[in-house]
């Protein structure tokens, strides 16, 4: 178990390594550098040779490299001239609103996607299941931000019953006093997640059905509930918090298109609008806090896997 | 899908793909068809089992229909998708545009088929490029092994550790892209996925005895891999392919309705749909701008699922498994 931890942790620094060389050089691929996207064609040559000796671009690679994980290291990702706030400061302020929704919007596709999947599993070829079956079809087709635009138009264009806008607050308070303007962006966001929830406990549960154990289950004399509340559920239940856990950054970032249809004032926003403004400090410290957020909870994922089942550390 | 969980990742048992439906197929393919697994008459049996499936052929007479109307619409629907005309501007349905026009006076049906070019060559290409690369590299890595393989998969893993919409964002926001270019910007992180899968194969098929029997007859390593491996990994890849064009049309469909797809003139489904949004507050309902667009990037992405999860019937559970 030490050895597969030493191992694991290893690969992940290795990772780390990788990921964050190859995030600063994406901000080298602004055409003209980082500095010339940031002032804008009109700058004259002199002045972003002055901002680039500033932020030390006119060093070599190797040494902005270390510089900026020094930087990372004590925990500053940054200063974002185009908002004058430090890029941590706005993380501070939009991560707690995007967790929100993600966690509302996760919670609610789980409430349906898990119940709904093992129901298909249990009743698989009838025509309930081919009804929901049908269903996580279209969540995975629709693209979320079309699933948020049919919503503001039905429910309020047409009917008045929702704000079309996410809650404009810049608090987290602020945000969850206003639960009606919620509801719509929860919606959207909880949809295309049902059908991944849904058809992935469909499958793991059918799966599970034909195994050994149950068969041992049921020939010792449980009864079909008790198999599959008592059996089936748990172990599928383990594979799908497993799969959320390795998820979970990927949710974060996958609020950015229902941020930007219900102007959401969240994390995902921030990010896309300073893609727009071509504000690479925000870019580049929300891309490193992302990318190694999933790198721990991959390493998370894993150590606890193995924890919890043996056959994984020897593999 | 237009959230994508980043395929196989390390415990990948747990999300295999072709776990999802392969217990759907009741009676499985027996003994025989296994010994018959050469290339062409997997393929044969594949179209076999595939043409069985209601499902897969709607998709593919879906998918068939979309490329007809999309490529050779626009020989028999004449419209004028370069000059602007602002004297339609937002007009309704009628007998002169049947879907009315979009708020710069294009004719909405033209203009579908118009964006449906892009978003159809765009995910197929990227599609193409991205199984295709990722195909080699992961097959090349699995075969290869050792510690060459260990750090060209913390490669992948580091790739795939970056959230994908984060990274198609920022290469969008630096090129500017064409059609061309946008190909690209999907491919370019999405072969990840495709390599670890078929790393994953190779790992499997390597040990195989036909693959030993190269090795000891003195055929080259690239023999091996390009008419052995790959050849017996063609189910899973042409799957991952099928799934992978839908994908592309979803992200493609995103960034066009983020404003960073193609620039005009040039449009897709998602860029229309973004210059829909700006009216969907307005007094008069103008649904011609919302539902074809949408409609028509739902249509063809649950098209290519269907035909996706059929060819995983086919290739993976009749003929490998079971």
């Amino acid at each position: 178990m030490i050895g597969f931890l030493i191992r694991r942790v290893l690969q992940a620094i290795l990772i780390t390594f990788l990921v964050t060389v190859f995030t600063l050089f994406l901000v080298h691929l602004f055409p003209g550098g980082p500095i010339r996207a940031l002032l804008g064609p009109r700058a004259t040559v002199a002045q972003v040779a002055h901002y680039d000796a500033l932020y030390g671009f006119n060093k070599p690679f190797y040494v902005q490299y270390l510089k900026w994980v020094d930087q990372l290291l004590h925990g500053n990702l940054g200063f974002s001239v185009k908002l004058n706030q430090s890029v941590s400061s706005l993380l501070a302020q939009d991560l707690p609103k995007t967790i929100v929704l993600v966690a509302l919007g996760t919670i609610v596709s789980l409430v349906f996607g898990v119940p709904l999947g093992i129901y298909q599993a249990v009743k698989r070829y009838t025509i309930g299941d081919y009804a929901l079956t049908g269903l996580s079809f279209l969540g995975y087709a629709t693209p979320t931000f079309f699933v948020g635009l049919l919503l503001v138009e039905w429910f309020s264009v047409d009917i008045h019953l929702f704000p079309p806008f996410a809650p404009q607050s810049s608090s987290i308070g602020g945000v969850l006093s206003q639960p009606r303007a919620l509801v719509l962006p929860v919606i959207a966001y909880a949809f295309v997640l049902y059908a991944l929830w849904s058809r992935f406990m469909r499958s793991s549960v059918m799966d599970n059905l034909v195994q050994d154990y149950v068969r041992t289950a049921r020939a010792k004399g449980a009864s079909e509930r008790r198999v599959l509340w008592g059996h089936v559920f748990r172990n599928s239940l383990m594979s799908i918090i497993t799969l959320l856990g390795l998820s979970l950054p990927t949710l974060v970032a996958g609020a950015i298109l229902i941020e930007v249809v219900f102007n959401y004032p969240g994390m995902g926003l921030a990010f896309y609008n300073a893609a727009l403004n071509v504000d690479y400090q925000v870019l580049l410290g929300f891309t490193v806090v992302a990318t190694v957020a999933t790198i721990l909870g991959n390493l998370l994922a894993d150590v606890g896997y193995a924890m919890l089942d043996p056959r994984v550390r020897y593999s | 899908m237009a959230y994508i969980p980043p395929p196989g990742t390390e415990s990948g048992q747990l999300i295999e793909p072709g776990a999802l439906l392969a217990p759907d197929v009741p009676d499985a393919g027996t003994g025989p068809v296994i010994a018959a697994a050469k290339p062409r008459g997997l393929l044969r049996r594949g179209w076999e089992v595939f043409a069985e499936n209601k499902l897969a052929l709607a998709g593919l007479a879906m998918m068939i229909f979309m490329i007809l109307f999309c490529f050779a619409g626009p020989h028999l629907y004449h419209t004028d998708q370069v000059h602007t005309n602002l004297n339609d501007t937002l007009c309704g349905p009628s007998a002169k545009h049947l879907l009315g026009c979009d708020n710069l006076g294009y004719d909405q049906v033209g203009r579908l088929m118009v964006g449906g070019q892009t978003s159809l060559e765009v995910g197929f290409a990227a599609a193409f490029v991205a199984v295709l690369f990722g195909t080699l590299y992961g097959a090349f890595s699995g075969f290869v092994g050792g510690v060459v393989d260990s750090f060209l998969m913390r490669l992948v893993d580091a790739g795939l550790s970056i959230p994908y919409i984060m990274l198609v964002i920022i290469l969008s926001v630096v090129f500017h892209p064409n059609t061309f270019i946008m190909i690209f910007i999907i491919a370019v992180f999405y072969w990840l996925g495709v390599a670890r899968l078929v790393r994953g194969e190779t790992l499997t098929l390597r040990t195989r005895e036909y693959v030993q029997a190269v090795k000891i007859i003195g055929g080259r390593r690239a023999r091996s891999v390009m008419r052995h491996i790959i050849p017996n990994a063609i189910g899973t890849i042409i799957v991952q392919a099928t799934f992978a064009v839908a994908d592309s049309i979803i992200i493609l469909a995103s960034l066009g309705f983020l404003g960073l797809g193609v620039q005009a003139p040039a449009t897709d489904w998602g860029d229309m749909l973004s210059g829909g949004l700006q009216y969907l507050q307005s007094s008069q309902n103008y649904w011609w701008l919302i539902y074809p667009p949408g409609i028509a990037i739902i249509l063809t992405c649950i098209a290519f699922n269907f035909i996706g999860d059929a060819l995983r019937d086919a290739f993976e559970t009749r003929l490998q498994r079971r």
